[in-house]
């Protein structure tokens, strides 16, 4: 009886929790589709706003896009192959340089962009390019995909796997592909995933460095939040959603794999 | 000595059957009457239930609806198990991480209320009791894996349980710790007079350490009796092969004689059976001269174990046999001997297909 | 080429792009910080300035209570989902895990569709009592959207140390006599404080530089990453904000070292 009591009373505090979570984002959800959301759902539904949102903004979301793939190409070719030779090389100089790629995660976005707006600022044509703001993202996502990867590395022995391939005579640059990056591959999707659903969302470092002519998605979201009506704003909302909610799922199943590997 | 454990309660067991809820049958409805102050060893392999049965009397499982535990005409079934005054000493040992060695010997205490003082008091008759001194304030992480064991022995007696409940405690350990402390054991449950359950899959700690053992198969109890009686009387070729080292045979009985490959062996009984099942224990099976015996084989092997040799004799029963033998004989590979068995020392056992 | 030099030129591109676009930059913010016309003392504004004080203090207060209430929300939560097995936990697992990574603006537009001036909780208070309940642009609003990013990843924290907590700790306590609350106070609880130390600080640090939500709301609270949004773009005050973003990035990151030390294992922010 009392441990009923007990179960039901954490179940409702749980439930509250995910009503806090979930009902504004069904709000946001449903204001999006519906054609005045003062009146309410009574009013009826549309697509119409959703369209608006695609006429505005088709722009941003593609750019969003272009940097999301761009930041993933790049902490793929830089990030990967530096994983390996951090987690080969060890010592003291690796746990450094593992420690000042990681330091993002710890600084504030603002503080980043200020400082890359404080040094390139000048630069006219790469600040005016949305470059600038793959740079941001660049280094804002690298240590996710660095990280992910050594995790691989660090439950597979990957140095024996490595020695064993040389024993029967590869060149390093053959057992890279050969051995290394097919042996790292959960650790290569599940950062890319991760890296991919950062880029498309990451707003505090944006913000400051997008110009007129190079605006992302989120940054598109906090112009409508900021002039557009609700609904635009919602459905604007709805795309992103649409947008981001299956990679986070995919994130969170590949997740609960790891776990039961 | 007892006055240090408090007395021990009787503890009946009726009709404790578990299944889980994954439709796993851990345990078939079983009755077991543990005697005030008893030692009772739960003994069998891996996966038969004893710790299901163990987890049933602390109160830490439900049994299947029918089933009551008894601590003496107390009916505790539906007393949780922090009512139920039951000493626990887990496999992992469960010692709190969080807190020195001395606060783990006194957390029983402080949550029964009892005042600063007489609780010192107690922890320090603990220490003493399981040979932990110099050890009070130190860290969990800090002990050897035999220390950590009196540590959550005396946690489990500091409290004056009714039943001590113990769950393969020694098995963590390793062989030669495991030996030492196994005698340390002994004479601590002996002096403290506890009732206590214990649960090992070790034959040789359930031999020494139980007043009764309790073999356990599948889910369901396969014998009770002293160890003397589990040795040399087991009732089922499993019992047999379980506890000890042990010959079985085949062959029909005709009169009071069991006919083997090899030839016959007397029996103490005249009985008439097609396809009799016996046992042998090894250091039952005598060498003798060829011409004196009614069994005869070809010794296999030898191995010298030191206080004896180890004999495989072919030839005898359809199975090889194993043989315990002095060390003083003089053995070959090959030889031809004569084999004499005491008729007492033939059990004869139910067949199982 | 050897081994040795296969892995410097794997290396090598890491070390181009951060010593570039971070450690350069991070220098060159540093260097500003100290170059306006306050000089070093800039460094030291966000102490002796009183309305950089007063704002410095705002979001350690605000930061510290997003931390300790998504604490005890996600231990309550995360300790019951791993411990029982329901019908529908799984779909509830995942109502509370899936924002993990929504952006701040988005979180902060969620929360005015909840007590914004349209919002759910205003229009259920009007109807019931006539007086509409707004308050998504106050700090309140800000502490809501704060707990809102912070839940979901402390719960996943809480919930995978739950799960490799020793249940016979737990067991032994009750044979001792502890009931169902002295096992949560002696046993479960300190067990947990790892957890509660490493995804305490995430929550903190990311709190502290939280810079979306407190846009999208659009509020006169003072939060330091408001503050040095506004000094740099209404003001162009280039140094003073270079000082506090230095402050603001060295106490994130203290706090997350802190922690680190107190529990060993790997301790980040992100968002
Ligand atoms: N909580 C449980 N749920 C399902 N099956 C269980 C559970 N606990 C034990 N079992 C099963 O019950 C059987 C007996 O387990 P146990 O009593 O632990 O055996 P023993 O202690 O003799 O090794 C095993 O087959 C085991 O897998
Ligand atoms: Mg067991």
């Amino acid at each position: 009886m009392r441990d009923r009591l007990i179960f039901l009373g954490q179940l409702g505090f749980t439930l509250l929790v995910a009503a806090f979570l979930v009902v504004p984002v069904i709000l946001s959800l449903s204001a999006g589709v519906t054609v005045n959301y003062f009146r309410g759902i009574q009013s009826g539904i549309t697509l119409q706003w959703v369209r608006q949102v695609w006429e505005l903004y088709a722009g941003e979301i593609f750019l969003s896009f272009v940097i999301a793939i761009a930041t993933l190409v790049v902490t793929l070719v830089v990030g990967v192959p530096a994983a390996y030779a951090l987690h080969v090389r060890g010592g003291k100089l690796s746990r450094v340089i593992e420690e000042i790629i990681t330091l993002p995660l710890a600084i504030p976005g603002l503080a980043i962009a200020l400082a890359l707006l404080l040094t390139y600022g000048g630069f006219g044509s790469f600040r005016r390019s949305w470059l600038f703001i793959l740079a941001g993202h660049v280094i804002f996502t690298m240590p996710f995909m660095v990280r992910s990867v050594m995790a691989v590395f660090a439950s597979i022995d990957i140095k024996t796997l490595d020695e064993g391939a040389a024993s029967l005579g590869a060149s390093p640059w053959r057992r890279f592909r050969n051995v290394i990056v097919p042996n790292a591959m959960p650790g290569i999707l599940a950062g890319s995933l991760m890296v991919v659903t950062l880029s498309l969302g990451e707003f505090n470092l944006t913000w400051m460095l997008h110009t007129p002519l190079t605006k992302t998605l989120p940054v598109g979201l906090a112009d409508a939040y900021a002039s557009m009506r609700l609904e635009v704003a919602s459905a604007y909302t709805l795309i992103f959603f649409v947008m981001i909610v299956p990679l986070l799922v995919a994130m969170q199943m590949f997740a609960d794999e790891g776990q039961k590997r | 000595m007892s006055a240090i454990a408090g007395h021990g309660a009787a503890v009946h067991i009726e009709r404790c059957g578990k299944t889980f809820p994954d439709g796993t049958q851990a345990l078939a409805p079983a009755s077991l009457d543990i005697v005030s102050g008893e030692t009772l060893v739960l003994l069998g392999p891996s996966g038969c239930g004893k710790t299901t049965m163990l987890r049933i009397i602390a109160g830490l499982e439900q049994p299947d609806a029918g089933g009551r535990v008894l601590f003496d005409t107390n009916d505790m079934t539906p007393v949780p198990i922090e009512q139920r005054n039951v000493g626990m000493v887990f496999q992992s040992y469960a010692l709190f991480p969080n807190m020195s060695v001395s606060d783990n010997i006194g957390y029983g205490l402080k949550i029964r209320g009892i005042d600063a003082k007489a609780r010192a008091a107690r922890i320090k008759e603990m220490v003493a009791l399981t040979n932990i001194g110099g050890l009070e304030d130190r860290r969990i992480d800090q002990l050897s894996g035999g220390q950590r064991q009196r540590v959550a022995l005396a946690r489990a007696v500091a409290i004056r349980p009714r039943v001590l409940l113990l769950d393969e405690p020694l098995t963590a350990l390793d062989a030669s710790l495991r030996d030492r402390l196994r005698g340390e054991l002994n004479r601590l449950l002996r002096s403290l007079g506890i009732t206590t359950i214990y649960v090992t899959h070790d034959q040789a700690e359930a031999m020494e350490l139980g007043d009764r053992i309790v073999v356990m198969r599948k889910g369901a109890i396969a014998q009770i009796g002293t160890p003397r009686e589990i040795y040399f009387t087991p009732q089922s070729r499993f019992v047999a092969e379980f506890v000890g080292a042990a010959n079985i045979v085949e062959g029909p009985v005709i009169g009071r004689r069991l006919m083997l490959t090899g030839g016959s062996l007397a029996l103490q009984e005249a009985a008439d059976i097609a396809a009799a099942v016996a046992m042998i224990r090894p250091e039952t099976i005598r060498i003798v001269g060829q011409g004196d015996a009614s069994l005869t084989g070809i010794i296999d092997s030898v191995s010298f174990i030191g206080d004896r040799l180890r004999l495989v004799v072919t030839g005898a029963a359809e199975k090889p046999l194993v043989v315990d033998a002095p060390n003083t004989i003089v053995a070959g590979i090959g030889d031809h001997v004569g084999l004499s068995v005491a008729p007492e020392a033939i059990r004869l056992l139910p067949r199982e297909d | 080429m050897s081994h040795r030099t296969f892995v410097w030129i794997c290396l090598l591109p890491l070390v181009v792009v951060t010593i570039a676009f971070f450690l350069l930059p991070i220098a060159q913010l540093v260097v500003v910080g100290a170059t306006g016309p306050r000089g070093l003392s800039a460094y030291l504004a966000i102490l002796t300035e009183p309305r950089y004080r007063a704002t410095m203090i705002n979001t350690v207060v605000l930061a510290a209570a997003t931390t300790i209430a998504t604490l005890v929300i996600a231990t309550i939560a995360g300790l019951f989902l791993q411990r029982h097995r329901f019908p529908g936990r799984a779909v509830l697992i995942a109502m509370l895990t899936f924002p993990l990574a929504f952006p701040g603006v988005v979180v902060g537009f969620l929360i005015i569709l909840l007590a914004g001036r349209q919002g759910l909780i205003g229009a259920i208070s009007n109807a019931v009592s006539g007086e509409k309940i707004v308050f998504a642009y106050s700090i309140f609003g800000l502490f809501l959207g704060y707990l809102y990013f912070s839940i979901p990843r402390v719960i996943l924290t809480i919930m995978a140390a739950v799960q490799k907590l020793d249940v016979g700790l737990e067991e032994a306590a009750r044979s001792l006599g502890a009931s169902p609350w002295a096992v949560q106070r002696d046993v479960v609880l300190p067990a947990l404080g790892p957890a509660f130390v490493a995804s305490g600080a995430i929550a903190f640090a990311t709190a502290m530089g939280a810079f979306g939500t407190a846009f999208t709301l659009a509020t006169n609270i003072d939060v330091l990453p408001m503050l040095i949004y506004t000094e740099f773009t209404l003001a162009a005050n280039f140094s003073i904000s270079a000082a506090l973003s230095i402050g603001l990035g060295v106490i994130a990151w203290a706090i997350l070292a802190l922690a680190r030390s107190f529990s060993g294992g790997a301790v980040a922010a992100a968002g």
